[in-house]
């Protein structure tokens, strides 16, 4: 509850101009960027969806967005979005060499004509992050917009700051790539104590 | 049409048939969607037998209606109705959630549901492929237990049958509880634990086809709109808007437990029986920082977040878990029953939404059955030993279980105020309807007329056509801003008025014509589809039946309550006014193109091409 005031009242002018500062040093210094999440933060609207299925759909299309928002207990949503694992075991899985990894922004890259929609690098994902597109039938994986994350720029300026970009510094990234059951449950204990095992 | 999916989910219950319906582009075009488009096809099914058909019966329809707004619009919503047994008309009752969102992205701009089916049953839509199931074993089973099972066993079924696509994510659903199961009136349809359809008693219409849920997972884009640059452009534009409003966001509707009470004095206390307190415990600060432990939720979209989330963590009312609780479950599960801390509300809140019922319509039973006992009309031994006293929140729990579960007294009081106050009159001896605050058998939502400081009107529920309902409020002039058809387009469209409060006036119009493509004036909605959905449903409600006709001339009026002096706050003395709301229904009347006993006129409904409607009404005219 500490911190109301501040994430909404007075942190959207301090936002964007952190989000424009990181966004400045990256293109300056082409170094890979990483999109912070904060989950107990997300309100649940979805925006970075809009965001992103509108910016690489040029629709509204939440089943083809590559961050989705999982709602497995209401008030646990969160954004579920690649975090570029340090060693990248969705493209060493891939059979046919479809993935491969953005040394500017440190996304992972999909050549769309190479891939078959297999599923491999699903398996191999510790939170099973990517999906597959449903209409093209071929797989979704963040690509970090290139270096300007839409999903955290909805979000910044919603003043929720669930998601933000940072530069990617030494961290287990790994970490947030859990799969979704575990993270809604470590959320709903959060919120709701032990009553939370009766929900999943 | 652009904007629309061009087809709607017709489901018959009686015989698990399932079919796609199309409706002319004209009615498309008249009445765009949600409430108005229900109004427009409940009617043309059945308006020609409305007094027969029982609301609880088969024969009742069931709508499950977004809009070409839903999904676009911030905030997603979808209307819920068919004939209300409530009112005996048809209310549109709107809830927020995902569900008009993943149903348009399935395909389907509604669904309609018949009959009745021989067994609970729960209908599952994924895309194109409907499937109704065996809700064996989630019937009986409360909100928050309705939700964790279906949402295992939807995504394991996903999962099994769409394997290879990665990870399936929750369908929305629409549920109900306890009560909806056994036809409680007061039941509501509930999305999400604590949203509900809550106007209207829809939960029952569900429960009395023995439909326990509706899920839907669409994995399509929404429908193509007309120009997709200017929809991005407005739906920025709406969000600056909303950003800016920094408390509304930060409180939502939780600031006025205590303001609607202290300021403004139009706040059901014990029953109406006064409408002012000053109880700085019920302040906005002591919810946030007693019991709010998620202070922004939002619905699709939405850049408002004015839902909160409260958890009671430890002592007495530990593990009681609802939304805010936004105004008018603080008010009526609050200052209504003479309790006034966040703790007890939140209690009742989340006892009253596990059970699937209406936080205003339960919470005003709940009054007038506590005013009753205040009298000495009710009795302990009438109340099977429950020693209903204001601000007894345990005794006020335990005869919410006797009304979900209809048990003893909780069967009468399961019918609603009104019917309730019918019943226990006839059984007492005693006019009750004095202690009722309803209009045509809808508790009045908490916006008391009498301090004239809220934005309640004095015919604003006597004229309504979906009576008490609080968001369905009418007045004069009936073109005017606080007009009941001005709500009809955002319950058509369908449109959250909490996350548009900076935009335009013209707005809502100008992002309807960038969605469709079709030109859409004010003017044109008023003297077009916002009026002829009036007529449809003012003549529906005074139809009525099979259980209660209203009498306009009786009907169209405040409650009783209303007209007696505010006895305690600032606005002491003050009572609407008998003469003054006459005259004003007379005017309504006429703006309207009613005849002098409200039923709308030959003239009016030839010159609106509702001839239909005009040969049912001919059974009123005498």
């Amino acid at each position: 509850m500490l911190g109301f005031e501040g994430s909404f009242g007075t942190t959207l002018k301090h936002t964007s101009q952190s989000g424009v500062a990181f966004t400045e040093k990256i293109t300056k210094g082409n170094s890979p960027i990483w999109v912070g999440r904060e989950f107990s933060k997300c309100s649940g609207c979805r925006k970075c969806e809009i965001a992103c299925s509108l910016s690489h759909e040029n629709k509204i299309w939440p089943e083809a967005s590559r961050v989705r928002v999982f709602m497995l207990v209401p008030g646990t949503e969160f954004p579920h979005l690649c975090t570029q694992c340090e060693d990248y075991p969705c493209v060493a899985a891939c059979p046919i060499k479809a993935l491969g990894v953005n040394k500017k922004t440190s996304a992972v890259t999909t050549d769309l004509t190479k891939c078959t929609g297999c599923g491999k690098c699903v398996d191999a994902c510790p939170g099973k992050v990517p999906h597959i597109h449903p209409k093209t039938k071929k797989i979704l994986i963040c690509d970090l917009c290139g270096g300007d994350p839409l999903c955290a720029k909805v979000c910044q300026e919603g003043g929720w700051n669930c998601l933000r970009v940072v530069d990617r510094e030494d961290h287990e990234f790994k970490l947030f790539a859990r799969p979704p059951e575990e993270t809604a449950k470590a959320l709903a204990t959060k919120l709701y104590g032990e009553k939370a095992e009766e929900f999943l | 049409m652009l904007g629309y999916n061009g087809k709607f989910l017709e489901v018959d219950l009686s015989n698990s048939s399932f079919k796609d319906i199309t409706v002319p582009d004209e009615w498309l075009r008249d009445y765009i969607g949600g409430r108005a488009l229900a109004a427009k096809i409940l009617s043309e099914r059945l308006i020609h037998k409305w007094e027969t058909v029982d609301p609880l019966g088969p024969e009742n329809l069931l709508f499950f209606m977004p809009g070409p707004f839903t999904g676009y619009f911030p905030g997603g919503r979808t209307c819920v109705t068919g004939k209300s047994p409530q009112s005996n008309g048809m209310v549109g009752s709107t809830v927020g959630g995902e569900f008009g969102v993943e149903l348009r992205c399935a395909g389907y701009d509604g669904i309609i549901v018949s009959g009745k089916a021989e067994k609970p049953v729960y209908l599952f839509i994924k895309d194109s492929d409907v499937e109704l199931r065996d809700a064996g074993g989630i019937w009986g089973k409360d909100a928050k237990q309705t939700e964790a099972l279906l949402n295992k066993e939807c995504r394991h079924l996903l999962a099994e049958r769409y394997p290879r696509v990665g990870l399936w994510r929750q369908p929305a659903k629409l549920y109900i509880g306890p009560a909806g199961e056994r036809k409680v009136r007061t039941s509501v349809v509930i999305a999400k634990w604590t949203h509900a359809a809550g106007y209207g008693g829809y939960g029952a219409v569900m429960g009395s086809k023995n439909l326990k849920a509706v899920a839907v997972k669409g994995t399509g884009p929404l429908p193509e709109v007309a120009d997709m640059k200017k929809v991005k452009q407005m739906i920025d534009e709406a969000c600056e808007g909303a950003y800016g409003n920094v408390l509304w966001r930060r409180w939502g509707t939780g600031g006025g437990g205590y303001s609607f009470g202290a300021e403004t004095s139009s706040e059901p206390v014990r029953n109406w029986q006064e409408e002012w307190h000053d109880q700085k415990s019920y302040a906005v600060d002591q919810f946030e920082n007693k019991v709010w432990v998620k202070p922004a939720w939002s619905d699709f979209g939405c850049p408002t977040n004015c839902l909160k989330i409260s958890c009671i963590r430890s002592g007495k009312y530990k593990g009681a878990i609802t939304d805010n609780p936004d105004y008018e479950l603080q008010a009526f599960l609050g200052p209504n029953l003479g309790l006034f801390t966040p703790e007890e509300n939140v209690y009742l809140s989340s006892l009253i939404e596990d059970l699937g019922m209406c936080g205003i319509q339960g919470g005003s039973t709940l009054g007038f059955a506590a005013e009753l006992y205040q009298r000495g009309i009710l009795t302990k031994a009438d109340l099977d030993g429950i020693d209903l006293k204001w601000g007894d929140v345990e005794a006020f729990a335990a005869l919410l279980r006797k009304i979900a579960s209809r048990e003893g007294i909780g069967d009468i009081l399961a019918e609603g105020t009104y019917r309730a106050a019918l019943e226990l009159g006839k059984l007492k001896g005693k006019n009750l309807l004095p202690y009722t605050v309803t209009g045509k058998g809808i508790s009045i939502g908490a916006h008391g007329i009498r301090s004239g400081r809220d934005f309640s009107r004095e015919i604003g529920y006597a004229c309504s056509v979906q009576g008490g309902d609080h968001t369905s409020q009418t007045d004069l002039p009936i073109d005017g801003w606080g007009s009941e058809i001005w709500t009809i387009f955002n319950d058509s469209a369908v449109v959250c008025i909490f996350t548009s409060f900076n935009i335009s006036s013209t707005f809502r119009y100008d992002f309807y014509t960038a969605i469709t493509g079709q030109p859409l004036k004010r003017k044109e909605w008023l003297n077009g589809g916002g009026l002829k959905t009036l007529q449809i449903q003012r003549a529906m409600l005074l139809l009525g039946g099979p259980d209660l006709k209203w009498n306009p001339t009786v009907d169209d009026d405040n409650p009783a309550r209303f007209y007696e002096p505010l006895p305690t706050g600032p606005c002491k003395g003050q009572a609407a006014d008998r003469a003054s709301v006459k005259r004003k229904v007379k005017q309504y009347y006429e703006q309207a193109g009613w005849d002098q006993n409200g039923i709308p006129t030959q003239k009016t409904l030839a010159k609106l091409k509702l001839n239909y409607i005009d040969e049912s009404l001919r059974r009123l005219r005498v």
